[in-house]
């Protein structure tokens, strides 16, 4: 068996897999399976049995789920509507931060220093009350809202100023990119009240269920997946429907999507605040997974890692993106043990390699194979024969 | 075919893989080194990677420890602070390591405690640090601001007759709490509140004219002025070279830097900060056997004649040597009797004098002030007459004065407060 | 200090003109060569007291000694304690010299040398000295730079000092000096209400510190009871405050301009990629990198001339950085015709590589590039303004860079071509222009200024993996700003960015500064997209 026709038979298979509502539901169907099993090898087995999961992977695999998420909010942005964001990391951190204040509340007074008032990074650079931006944190309907609201209206301010002057491509990601630095910078500050570059760390528990606890985090796993899968679907029913095809028009002919009578501004507008609130969840259901939030996260270098996921995986598909962002990731645990000098040199050449040679990604070659399947079974010409490059009408997940 | 042959490779190797480290684990005493090596940390964290290298193969030369030999496991987390709490995991929990010596930063160290902490592991931190911590899980073999700020501010103030102070820092924890400390401290011996700058800047920051002219202005005021700095790393080298421009020298306002080491020092032209002034526990320069064996030692094993020797490396050595005394102790690597034994022990220094783990789990060690010199080491020019015990919580900040840490029976509490006999931050 | 002060009575003694009744020798001066002998045993304290008595002993000849005392060349030779001056020459040899006729010695092996050890107080011993030989035998600089630093200290025995120097012959730029000392003096001692009105106007309006010093002393003093002398010296101190106020607002000028002309160097290679090409380079931060590198490897191979290695850096750093340019674009940016978000990330991964690549080549660690002797040291204008050289050169730098710039694009025939490619590819190449080979040159060109800045920046901050990574951001808001397309509006654009960022740090610290420019920046390119200068016609779409 060679590798060729396995690709073809994978191609095959790959071509059902396609069909816009039945394939991406396989997708959906292997996460929660996978997921599923996993948590209960890790609940039920014992500790020495050869198919126990040990939390490491559990939580590994939440931290992979919740990048994937993220990665997918940049490609409905970027993929679908030609808006690219490198700035997005700013989004998923604030989630983070709105969750971390919402868990470093939860402490109470089990800090080191008994001060059920402030945090402990509070009690020592002398701060005498909480600050203002704080009340309200310990209640998790509050935080949640916060955590949405607030990038959310971020995403919305910048858009609807981005946007209505019609900022776009190259300025657009500069832009986001001057954003995501500038909050940086400003967590950086101690003075801001939200830890300074220590972040927010030493959670104890989530709605009263203790962190270090397994159950919690399998069930903080699960909670991704299923928020995952619910954000896969809610984005690959936006872009199958009407509004999807006119936001792929605005991606392809922004121009003339506008002469067509479309307040183009105001679909981006929309976009940008949806795939913005998608990446905020990713935020917060990150955080109390890994148990750290820093301004580290609204580095520019860590979004600009996000396009890069989502443009190995292939953008212009949803699950390209949620496949890349895995594949990227493990490579990365993988290597960065194995050789830590080498994985900037993979990473980079990643870059290159995929931008020049692969601008469709791994979804791309698949999809090559698919149409050729599909093409040998029923006889049929595809419209896409000849274009190497996405074009208009193409909005199957 | 292929395929086949290639899964039943794979089967074997796993196989095989796990057998011998199965066999492996029983007879080897396994070493987690927790450091950066790729990223921004990594300049300052391989050199603590490779000294515990060095300090296993030592010690397997000498026959090990318990019978068995020790084997060193080190993963890279890449100066990304969540990675360093699921490394930790990983170390912990899939390679069962039975100590671990890592991180630097202090935001690596918060994000790994409570990994470390749930998991009972047991940790060696190496680097100077805020304080203002004590785990029952980690020994903090760096010093605390009380045994590096307030003897250089003590130095200072009685053999320089400083007068005014410039507290410059960079923007995070450790120069935060430092210069609350070092404020406290010097309105404590009558200094007035306009006499003392206090100056924060961001991580890499490079421009700093400002900033030095401000301290010239401050320092032209007639009395004798000094900067007391916090500031990291790469920001150093545009601020002493700026102080050198605008025509500072070290003899009108010197600097006594907290975070400035032979390391940081050999990738620069020292020649703009020659008798400017560094607070260590440890001189590669200073004169004694068992230093001059270290360096020697060092300069061995990595194969470079150039390479210099820091602070926090001879912090990981003592701490690494108590380790090792206090598993002979207690006959056995569990985290729970190697933790009792450790304190107490005691272990020479490379500069002379001996070492204490304290019941605090930080070290009573001596404090040194080194002028910098041209070839890039330094001139001790002060030393503590006695070893300093290392403070877990200040006595002078507010929130922590009343805080000690003891981690022997019956107090076994990291944040024990001797106003309300209670151990804060626990259940009751 | 009391140690000073008797050191300086004993030299005042000793200087002093005969026939004062304090010109005595001390009977028990030893020898000068008797003292030179002890030096290289000496600890650093037994060194002080040595240093003091040769003062006294050898008086003014003693100043090459010092000298080279104070800028650690002092050695003594091994085997027979000889004090000798070592400095490294061009090749790195170490030639000595001998201290007190500048005769040229045999070069030394490192080994048969010891280093006479010195610290501050030393130093600072050591400075003092030298200024009290200045005074009486400098030249009029040293002796005016001397009794500046006695203003500090007006003790009697000082102000002796003064007075000999006066009588000796001084300049009128020492002159009015001394007369200020007078001045001081006359206000601190006088009770004569008149003589201490006339010393307060002398002293109005002067920007040395020890006057504001002393003025402001007097005001908070609660036993001067003298309401006219204290009105007069709010008066001049308030004359003070307003020169001082205004020279800080020229010294802020000239840090954000000094500033902006980093931003520019920065930015100005990549307002040809970007501005005229439309190419988005992440890796320009990596050009500069190699700049800065090629500034190190070029001290390391002539490491005896280090006075024009920048010089040479320059030519050299142009090459490197263009050459690694022209080699992205043939292998790169070739292929990405048109997609300029793609090339965005190709570049990004480039500079990842470009990143590790000279991490392995020369080690994560900074490398040690040197400042040479001319780019040192300030340019004083008075006692509260001073322009630091290397700014003020690489001010100059980067204006020259620009100009030049600017001549290639207007009148080179290089310039000609790039522009018609910039303004319609299709129609330069139908009338003959080879766009690929302009496509190639140009982008050679915008990465060879980014290599140029390079060996400037390589002067001001740390020579490493990341240097880059600082700049990017920046420059490209800069280009932004300024209009794409437009190379005088990177230049208003580096200049006011820095400008607005230095005077704004007063107010806000560094940080919450760069933030605001930041935030005022994404408002800006909001409500214009096309920045400050617009490009206009056909290319503008």
């Amino acid at each position: 068996m060679n590798t060729l026709s396995a690709l073809r038979s994978f191609g095959q298979w790959f071509a059902e897999f396609r069909q816009p509502g039945r394939g991406s539901s396989w997708l959906v169907g292997i996460l929660l399976l996978v997921t599923l099993t996993m948590s209960a090898a890790n609940l039920l087995l014992p500790a020495d049995s050869p198919l126990y999961v040990s939390t490491y992977t559990i939580t590994l695999m939440g931290k992979y789920l919740c990048f994937a998420m993220l990665a997918m909010a940049v490609d409905i942005i970027w993929g679908y509507c030609g808006i690219l964001s490198l700035g997005h990391g700013a989004f998923f951190a604030l989630g983070g931060y709105g969750m971390g204040m919402y868990l470093m509340r939860q402490i109470g007074d089990r800090g080191v220093y008994g001060n059920a008032d402030l945090p402990d990074f509070m009690v020592f650079l002398n701060w005498q009350e909480l600050p203002w931006f704080w009340f309200g944190m310990d209640q998790f309907w509050f935080a949640v809202l916060m955590a949405l609201l607030v990038p959310g209206l971020l995403a919305f301010g910048f858009g609807w100023l981005a946007f209505r002057s019609r900022v776009t491509g190259v300025y657009l990601s500069i832009m986001t990119q001057a954003l995501t630095y500038a909050l940086m910078l400003a967590f950086f500050r101690n003075e801001m009240g939200f830890g300074g570059n220590n972040g927010l760390t030493d959670f104890k528990d989530i709605l009263g269920f203790d962190l270090q606890a397994d159950g919690t985090r399998v069930a903080l796993l699960l909670a991704t997946t299923l928020l995952l899968v619910l954000a896969f679907l809610s984005s690959r029913a936006i872009v199958q429907s009407r509004l999807g095809r006119v936001i792929v028009a605005v991606r392809d002919a922004e121009a003339r999507a506008r002469f067509l009578g479309y307040r183009t501004e105001h679909y981006k507008v929309w976009l940008f605040v949806y795939s913005a609130l998608i990446a905020a969840v990713a935020g917060m259901l990150y955080v109390p997974q890994v148990g750290i939030i820093n301004p580290g996260e609204f580095s520019p270098l860590n979004s600009i890692e996000v396009v890069v996921w989502v443009a190995v995986g292939g953008r212009g598909t949803l699950y390209g993106a949620i496949v890349g962002a895995l594949l990227v990731n493990y490579a990365k645990t993988r290597f960065t043990a194995l050789m830590p000098d080498a994985w900037l040199f993979a990473l980079g050449a990643l870059f290159v390699i995929v931008t020049v040679y692969l601008p469709r990604g791994l979804a791309g070659i698949f999809e090559r194979f698919a149409v050729g399947m599909r093409r040998e079974k029923h006889g049929e010409k595809s419209w896409r024969e000849n274009s190497g490059q996405l074009s208009a009408g193409e909005v199957s997940a | 075919m292929k395929l086949k042959k290639f899964v039943a490779g794979l089967a074997f190797a796993a196989g095989t893989s796990v057998i011998s480290s199965a066999v492996l684990a029983a007879e080897t005493i396994k070493v987690g080194v927790l450091h950066s090596l790729s990223g921004t940390m990594a300049i300052s964290e391989t050199t603590l990677k490779d000294t515990v290298l060095m300090m296993v193969d030592e010690q397997n030369r000498k026959g090990g420890l318990l019978g068995k030999k020790l084997e060193a496991v080190v993963v890279d987390p890449a100066s990304d602070w969540p990675l360093f709490a699921e490394k930790a995991r990983e170390l912990l929990t899939k390679d069962k390591v039975d100590v671990i010596f890592g991180c630097w930063t202090s935001v690596s160290r918060k994000s790994v405690l409570p990994v470390i902490e749930e998991l009972n592991g047991l940790m060696f931190y190496p680097v100077q640090y805020e304080g203002e911590e004590s785990s029952k899980n980690v020994f903090y073999t760096g010093a605390s601001p009380n045994q590096q700020a307030i003897p250089a501010v003590d130095y200072l103030m009685s053999d320089l007759e400083v007068e005014r102070w410039v507290l410059a820092g960079t923007d995070y924890v450790y120069p935060r709490t430092t210069n609350k400390i070092l404020e406290a401290y010097l309105e404590s011996k009558g200094v007035a509140k306009e006499d003392i700058l206090v100056n924060y800047t961001p991580f890499g920051h490079s421009d700093w004219q400002s900033i030095v002219s401000d301290i010239k202005k401050f320092g032209s005021a007639g009395k004798k002025t000094a900067v007391v700095s916090t500031i990291n790393g790469d920001a150093n080298v545009p601020f002493y070279k700026e102080l050198a421009n605008q025509g500072v020298s070290s003899e009108d306002i010197p600097v006594v830097a907290f975070s400035v080491g032979e390391e940081e020092l050999s990738g620069i032209d020292t020649g703009p900060l020659v008798g400017h002034l560094a607070a260590w526990n440890y001189f590669q320069g200073i004169d004694s056997e068992a230093n001059e064996y270290f360096v020697q030692q060092w300069k061995k094993f990595i194969g470079d004649e150039k390479r210099v020797t820091n602070d926090p490396m001879e912090a990981t050595y003592i701490g690494f040597n108590m380790w090792a005394k206090a598993v002979e102790k207690a006959g056995t690597t569990n985290v729970d009797a190697v933790e009792q034994a450790m304190i107490g022990i005691e272990f020479p220094n490379l500069t002379g004098g001996v070492a204490k783990m304290n019941k605090n789990h930080h070290l009573s060690k001596p404090v040194f002030i080194g002028e910098i010199q041209d070839n890039g080491q330094f001139e001790v020019v002060w030393a503590t007459d006695d070893v300093v015990a290392g403070d877990a919580w200040s006595d002078f900040l507010p929130g922590s004065k009343d805080l000690i840490a003891d981690w022997t029976a019956p107090i076994k509490c990291g944040n024990y407060n001797t106003e309300s006999k209670a151990c804060s931050g626990q259940a009751k | 200090m009391k140690f000073l002060l008797h050191s300086l009575w004993l030299v005042a003694a000793l200087l002093l003109p005969a026939g004062s009744p304090l010109a005595q020798t001390p009977p028990t001066a030893p020898a000068v060569g008797e003292l030179l002998q002890q030096i290289p045993n000496a600890s650093l304290k037994k060194t002080g007291e040595l240093v003091q008595q040769l003062e006294q002993a050898g008086g003014a000849e003693m100043r090459p000694l010092f000298e080279a005392m104070l800028a650690g060349e002092l050695y003594a030779v091994k085997e027979s304690d000889k004090l000798v001056a070592v400095t490294k020459d061009r090749a790195g040899r170490l030639v000595g010299r001998e201290i007190f006729n500048d005769r040229k010695l045999a070069a030394f092996a490192s080994r048969d040398l010891k280093k006479i050890r010195v610290n501050n107080r030393l130093r600072s011993q050591l400075r003092d000295a030298i200024a009290r030989i200045d005074l009486l035998h400098g030249s009029e600089e040293q002796q005016h730079a001397a009794v500046l630093s006695i203003l500090d200290d007006l003790s009697s025995q000082n102000m002796r000092l003064l007075r000999s120097a006066e009588t000796a012959g001084a300049s009128a730029q020492v002159q009015e000096v001394i007369a200020l000392a007078d001045a001081m003096v006359q206000l601190r001692d006088s009770r004569v209400l008149e003589e201490r009105l006339a010393a307060i106007e002398i002293m109005s309006g002067r920007l040395e510190a020890p006057v504001r010093n002393q003025l402001q002393r007097l005001l908070n003093d609660d036993g001067e009871q003298e309401v006219a002398v204290k009105a007069a010296a709010q008066k001049a101190l308030d004359k003070i405050a307003g020169r001082v106020e205004f020279y800080g607002q020229m010294e802020q000028l000239f840090f954000g301009l000094s500033l902006g002309s980093v931003l520019l160097l920065a930015a100005i290679g990549l307002a040809i990629t970007f501005g005229v090409m439309g190419v988005i380079n992440m890796a320009h931060g990596e050009m500069i990198m190699l700049g800065a590198y090629t500034t190190y490897v070029i001290q390391q191979l002539m490491p005896g001339a280090i006075e024009y290695s920048l010089l040479l850096a320059v030519p050299a750093a142009f090459l490197v950085s263009g050459g690694v340019g022209v080699l992205i674009e043939r292998g790169v940016i070739r292929h990405l015709q048109g997609r300029p978000l793609e090339t965005l990330l190709a570049t990004f991964g480039l500079s990842l590589i470009l990143q590790q690549a000279v991490r392995s080549i020369f080690s994560p660690l900074n490398m040690q590039v040197v400042t040479p002797g001319w780019m040192s040291g300030s340019l004083v204008i008075n006692p509260v303004f001073s322009l630091t050289y290397n700014r003020l050169y690489i001010l100059l730098f980067a204006l020259a860079v620009f100009a030049a710039l600017v001549a290639i694009l207007k009148k080179s025939s290089l310039g000609l071509n790039v522009r018609a490619v910039s303004q319609n590819r299709d129609m330069a190449k139908a009338m003959g222009v080879r766009t690929e080979l302009v496509d190639a040159m140009t982008f050679g060109l915008g990465s060879g200024i980014a290599g140029v800045a390079g060996v400037a920046l390589s002067q001001l901050t740390n020579v490493g993996p990341n240097l880059g990574q600082s700049y990017i951001i920046d420059s490209f808001m800069v280009v932004v700003f300024g209009g794409v397309g437009n190379l005088l509006g990177t230049l208003v654009g580096g200049f006011s960015l820095g400008v607005a960022n230095k005077f704004l740090e007063p107010a806000t610290g560094a940080v919450l500064a760069n933030i605001i420019v930041l935030v005022c920046l994404i408002l800006f390119i909001q409500k214009r997209p096309k920045g400050l200068f617009p490009q206009r016609g056909r290319a503008a779409e």
